[in-house]
C-alpha cells in the first residue's frame, strides 16, 4: 500500500518552524581580534531549504525506497552492468575507522593499515589482469578509459610519435568514443564484421602511423569472446599502436584468461560490477586501470609503494606521471569493497564465480532461444543479446514493451536497445549469484509474455506506481527543479 | 565460493540443458593458448569471521589513536546525523542501478529530483545536475561547458588561490588540448580584480574563482564576475558547500556556473573518495550541461512522475559528441546529501556554518596569541585560515600529530613556493565538531611545540 502523504516532495511536506535539532549551541566565546566578514559577503535572507521533522524525513525516504527495484529485492539481469549480490559483510567492514574516517591529508604513518590494503589491491588487480602497472586513482570506468588514453598519449609523446586516432567497433560502449574525444583524439568507428566480431580486413584498412589505440570490450558487448583478439593485437602492435580492453565484462573471465595474456596493453576495471561495488543507484564506482610495464611510468599520481627495508607504505608519483585526474587518492570506499570481495573468494573462488556466471547465462540462453531470437549463436560468455525483431514484425510488440511487462512479473528489465548492432536488442546478464529457480522463473515469465495479447504487453507495466513517463515532452520543456506554487 | 546456490544435481540439470558435459566446454571460445593454466595467485578465500577479525586489526584504530582533526583543504571532518547512514543503508537504494527503467526506480528518481532542487535552493542557481564525481572534475567539466557555450578554446584564467589539486586536474584535462591556463597571482591571499582585468581578453573562455578560497579567504566574486562578463567570458565559481549557510549564495554574485565538493554535506571522508561533485548553472545552459539530469513529467495516465531527462546530451546516445564521458552520477552520495539537507534544513545549515565560522575565529584568536604565530594573510575567512609559525611546518605538524592532533595541509605539500615563507605555513580548518576544549588543547600543544 503506497503511503501517498509520505511520498509527496520534501518541499510539499515542509512547514516553516518544523525541524530537527542536530547541532549544539556554540561553546566558544566571540572574538574581536580577528577580521570579521564584511556585510557584502553575508547572506541577507535564510536559505529556502525545507523544514521537516526527522520522523517525517525517515518515513519519506523509506516509502520512496519501496518504489525501487534493486538487487536486494529483485532479479536484475541488466546486461553489461553485472548486477550481482552485494555482500552485507562489505558494508560493515567499510565502516571500520581507518576506512571511513581517514582524511586524505592525514600523515601516512597513521594509516599504514589502509595503505597496506591498497598496496595489496594493486598487486591483486595486476595478477587478475596480467598487466603489472596499476593505478587505483580513477573515479569510475569512464574516467579509467580517459586516464588510460591520457597515459597512452603521454607515452607516445615521450617517444615523439604523433598519433591522433582512436578506433573502436560499433558495438563499443558509448563511453569509449566519449572518453577518446575528451582526451583530444579523433574517433574512428569501424562498421563491424559478420557475426559480431571485429572485422580484421576492415581494421587493417584503418591502421596506419596515426593509430594510437584500438578500444575493444572483450568479451564483447554481444557476450562473445573476440576469437581473433591475438591477431587484432598483433596488427595494432605492428603499426605501433596499443590495445585497450574495456573491462566491463571481466566477470566472464576471472581466472580463465587475462587481458595481458590476450594482447591487451591497457584496461580498466569496473569495481562496482566485477567486484560487486555496489552500484548505489548509479554510483559511486571505481575505475582502476592496469597497463603494461612500459606504460607504468606515465600512470597518474598517486600510487602506493612499499619499502620492505623500513616495512613502510607510502604514496608516490610515477616518474613521468600524467598527474591527477581528480582530487585525492581515489574512490577508496569502493576499492575496499572490491578488496573484501577478492579476499572472500580467493583465486579459486573468482574462477568459480566466472564459471557460474557463464553457466547461468548459457542455461538461460538455452531456455529462451526457442521463443526469442538470439542472433549471435547459441553459446555466450556471461551475457547474451536476444532480439524481439521477429515479434515486433508479427505483433508490433517491441523490446521496450517486453522489458516493461517483465516488471509486472517482478523482474527488472534487461538492458534494452544496446548494443546498437542488434535490432530490438535485449541484453541479458544473469550473473553467478542467481539460483536455477530464479532463472527458470524468469525464462517462464519471458515465454509467457511472448505469447500474451499484444495490447496487454504494450500497455505494460500494469502493477507499478507509474507507467511510461512522457520523455519527449519532458525534454521539450524540462522541469528539473521544484518551485513554490505562486500564491 | 561463498555465494553459490546450486546443488550438484541442479548443475547437472543445467549442463544437460546446454548439452555439455563440463562447464569448461563453455570456455572453448577462448583460444587454448590464451587460457590461464594455473590458479590466480591470490590469498586463499577468507571466511566472513576471519576477514572481519583481520580487518579490525588492520583498519581499526590500531597503533594510531584517532586524532583530533583540524585538517582542511577541500574535505572536512563534519558531523553526519544517524538518519543519513540509516536511510542510505537500505538495499533498495544502494543495490539499485542507474534509473533507466523509470517504473522500477521512482524512489531513486524522486530523490535525485529532490537533490537537484535542494542544491538549487542552496546555491540560488537555476539548475543542478544529479552530481559529478567530485569537486576537482566538476571544475574541469565547468570549463569544458564554458567552451561549448562561447566557443572559445584557447585560454582559461584561474585564480592563484584555487585549490592546488583542482589546478592539477585542470592541467591534466587541458594541457593536451593546447588550452592556455593562465594563473592570476594573488595579493595578500586574495585576487585583486585589477589583475584579472589585465589578464582577460577576447580569447578567454572563463575565469575560475574559488570562494572561500584555498587559503580560507573571501574573494570579490561579484567584481571578478563583472570583469569576465565584460570580456564575454563565463564566471565559474567553486564554493564551500557549507558556506551558503552563512555567506551569500553563488547566484548572488551573478556567476554562470557554480560547483563544489559536496562531501561536507553528509559524506564520510573515506580517505578522499568517493566524494560528490556539485554542479549548477544558469537555465539557458542546461542543454550544454554534463552529467545526469532528472526531470518531472507525467505518465500515460497523467500521473506526476520522474525520469531521466535530456539524455541526448549523454555518451550512451551522442557518443563522441556527448557533453561529457561521465556515465552515471554519484547516486548514493547524492542521496546522502538529500537526506542530510532534508534533516538539518535551513536553520540547521545556518547553525552549522555559523559554528564553523565562530570556532575558526576563536581558534585563530588563540593561536595568534602565541609568540611568533600569525595569520599569513590578514583577511576575513570563513572556516579555514593559513597560519605561519617560526618553525618549518613539517616539523610542527609532525609534533602536533604526536600529541594526537592533526592539522594541515601545509603549503610544502603542494610546492607552493611562490608564497613568502611557504615552508612555515599550514592550514587550520574548523568544523562544528571541534569543541572549545579541543581548540584550547591545540593552542596549548602548538605553544609547547614552538
Amino acid at each position: 500500500m503506497r503511503n501517498q502523504t509520505a511520498t509527496q516532495l520534501l518541499f510539499e511536506m515542509s512547514k516553516a518552524g518544523r525541524g530537527t535539532i542536530v547541532f549544539p549551541k556554540s561553546d566558544v566565546p566571540a572574538v574581536t581580534s580577528i577580521p570579521g566578514i564584511d556585510n557584502v559577503h553575508l547572506a541577507t535572507e535564510p536559505l529556502p531549504l525545507p523544514e521537516i521533522a526527522e520522523p517525517d524525513v525517515v518515513r519519506h525516504f523509506v516509502n520512496l525506497s519501496t518504489l525501487n527495484m534493486s538487487v536486494d529485492s529483485h532479479f536484475y539481469p541488466l546486461g553489461s552492468c553485472t548486477m550481482k549480490y552485494n555482500p552485507k559483510r562489505h558494508e560493515r567492514l567499510a565502516r571500520l575507522p581507518q576506512a571511513a574516517t581517514s582524511h586524505p591529508y592525514q600523515p601516512e604513518d597513521q594509516i599504514q593499515g589502509l595503505l597496506s590494503i591498497l598496496f595489496e589491491m594493486q598487486g591483486m588487480l595486476a595478477e587478475i589482469s596480467g598487466l603489472p602497472g596499476i593505478s587505483l586513482h580513477p573515479a569510475a570506468g569512464a574516467q579509467g578509459e580517459f586516464t588510460a588514453l591520457l597515459t597512452a598519449a603521454a607515452y607516445f609523446k615521450d617517444r615523439s610519435e604523433k598519433r591522433t586516432r582512436v578506433l573502436f567497433p560499433t558495438s563499443a560502449h558509448g563511453t569509449n568514443p566519449a572518453s577518446a574525444a575528451l582526451a583530444g583524439f579523433e574517433c574512428v568507428q569501424l562498421a563491424g564484421g559478420r557475426n559480431g566480431f571485429v572485422d580484421l580486413d576492415e581494421l587493417k584498412t584503418q591502421l596506419d602511423d596515426r593509430t594510437a589505440v584500438f578500444m575493444v570490450t572483450n568479451p564483447n558487448t554481444l557476450g562473445l569472446f573476440e576469437r581473433d583478439i591475438a591477431k587484432v593485437a598483433e596488427m595494432l602492435h605492428g603499426v605501433g599502436g596499443l590495445v585497450y580492453i574495456d573491462g566491463a565484462n571481466m566477470n566472464a573471465i576471472l581466472g580463465k584468461t587475462r587481458p595481458g595474456d590476450f594482447g591487451g596493453d591497457m584496461m580498466h576495471y569496473n569495481v562496482h560490477k566485477t567486484f560487486t561495488g555496489p552500484h548505489g543507484a548509479g554510483g559511486p564506482g571505481a575505475g582502476p586501470i592496469a597497463v603494461r610495464d612500459f606504460l607504468a611510468p606515465f600512470l597518474p599520481a598517486p600510487v602506493v609503494t612499499y619499502d620492505a627495508a623500513k616495512n613502510e607504505y607510502s604514496l608516490s608519483t610515477p616518474a613521468k606521471s600524467i598527474g591527477q585526474v581528480r582530487t585525492f587518492f581515489g574512490n577508496v570506499g569502493i576499492l575496499l569493497r572490491g578488496y573484501f570481495y577478492i579476499r572472500t573468494l580467493g583465486g579459486k573462488g573468482l574462477r568459480e564465480a566466472s564459471e557460474n556466471a557463464v553457466l547461468n547465462a548459457n542455461y538461460l540462453l538455452s531456455q529462451v532461444k526457442d521463443f526469442l531470437e538470439v542472433p549471435h549463436g547459441d553459446r555466450c560468455m556471461h551475457e547474451f543479446v536476444a532480439s524481439a525483431r521477429k515479434i515486433k514484425e508479427q505483433s508490433g510488440v517491441t523490446t521496450m514493451d517486453i522489458a516493461k511487462r517483465l516488471l509486472d512479473y517482478g523482474f527488472h528489465a534487461p538492458t534494452v536497445y544496446f548494443p546498437l548492432v542488434v535490432e530490438e536488442a535485449m541484453m541479458i546478464e544473469p550473473t553467478e549469484t542467481e539460483s536455477l529457480q530464479t532463472l527458470d522463473a524468469f525464462a517462464t515469465a519471458l515465454r509467457t509474455i511472448c505469447s500474451e495479447p499484444a495490447d496487454l504487453v504494450k500497455g505494460a507495466p500494469h502493477s507499478t506506481a507509474i507507467c511510461r513517463p512522457d520523455e519527449v515532452n519532458a525534454a521539450r520543456k524540462p522541469v528539473l527543479c521544484w518551485s513554490a506554487p505562486e500564491c | 565460493m561463498p555465494y553459490l546456490f546450486d546443488t550438484p544435481e541442479q548443475r547437472r540439470h543445467m549442463l544437460d540443458a546446454i548439452r555439455i558435459q563440463h562447464v569448461d566446454e563453455l570456455f572453448a571460445q577462448i583460444p587454448p593458448e590464451m587460457q590461464l593454466k594455473r590458479e590466480l595467485n591470490l590469498p586463499p578465500a577468507a571466511s566472513e569471521l576471519a576477514l572481519q577479525q583481520e580487518m579490525e586489526q588492520r583498519l581499526g584504530q590500531g597503533g594510531t589513536l584517532l586524532k583530533t582533526c583540524f585538517l582542511g583543504g577541500g574535505v572536512y571532518d563534519h558531523f553526519i546525523p544517524a538518519v543519513v547512514d540509516e536511510i542510505t543503508s537500505r538495499g533498495e537504494f544502494y543495490t539499485a542501478y542507474t534509473p533507466y527503467q523509470a517504473e522500477a526506480s521512482q524512489g531513486t528518481l524522486q530523490a535525485f529530483y529532490e537533490y537537484q532542487t535542494l542544491i538549487s535552493q542552496l546555491t540560488g542557481m537555476d539548475v543542478s545536475n544529479a552530481s559529478l564525481y567530485e569537486g576537482g572534475t566538476a571544475v574541469s567539466e565547468a570549463v569544458f561547458m564554458a567552451m561549448r557555450i562561447n566557443g572559445r578554446h584557447q585560454k582559461v584564467i584561474f585564480a592563484g588561490t584555487l585549490h592546488p589539486e583542482y589546478r592539477q586536474v585542470l592541467q591534466t584535462y587541458f594541457a593536451r588540448l593546447g588550452t592556455r591556463l593562465v594563473e592570476l597571482p594573488h595579493t595578500n591571499g586574495v585576487i585583486d580584480p585589477k589583475t584579472c582585468r589585465a589578464a582577460i581578453d577576447a580569447e578567454t573562455t572563463a575565469i575560475v574563482i574559488q570562494h572561500p578560497n584555498f587559503f580560507g579567504c573571501l574573494e570579490d566574486v561579484a567584481a571578478l564576475t563583472a570583469i569576465a562578463h565584460e570580456a564575454g567570458a563565463l564566471s565559474i565559481l567553486a564554493f564551500d558547500a557549507v558556506s551558503p549557510g552563512l555567506l551569500k549564495k553563488p547566484a548572488d554574485y551573478g556567476v554562470d556556473i557554480a560547483v563544489a565538493e559536496g562531501q561536507p554535506l553528509g559524506t564520510p571522508l573515506q580517505y578522499g573518495g568517493p566524494l560528490l561533485g556539485i554542479f549548477t548553472c544558469r537555465n539557458e545552459y542546461i542543454r550544454k550541461m554534463p552529467g545526469r539530469l532528472i526531470g518531472k513529467t507525467t505518465d500515460r495516465k497523467g500521473r506526476d512522475c520522474f525520469a531521466l531527462n535530456l539524455q541526448a546530451r549523454e555518451q550512451h546516445i551522442r557518443r563522441d559528441k556527448a557533453t561529457s564521458n561521465i556515465c552515471t552520477n554519484q547516486g548514493l552520495l547524492a542521496l546522502r546529501t538529500t537526506v542530510f539537507l532534508a534533516t538539518v534544513g535551513s536553520r540547521g545549515l545556518k547553525q552549522m556554518a555559523t559554528l564553523c565560522h565562530q570556532k575558526a575565529r576563536y581558534a585563530a584568536d588563540l593561536l595568534t596569541r602565541i609568540a611568533g604565530v600569525s595569520l599569513k594573510f590578514r583577511q576575513p575567512f570563513f572556516r579555514e585560515f593559513l597560519l605561519q609559525t617560526p618553525r618549518p611546518a613539517a616539523e610542527v605538524l609532525g609534533a602536533l600529530a604526536d600529541e594526537g592532533i592533526n592539522v594541515g595541509p601545509d603549503l610544502a605539500r603542494f610546492q607552493m613556493t611562490n608564497i613568502d615563507g611557504w615552508q612555515n605555513c599550514f592550514l587550520v580548518a574548523l568544523t562544528e565538531k571541534r569543541t572549545r576544549a579541543e581548540i584550547e588543547n591545540l593552542a596549548k600543544a602548538l605553544k609547547e611545540v614552538l
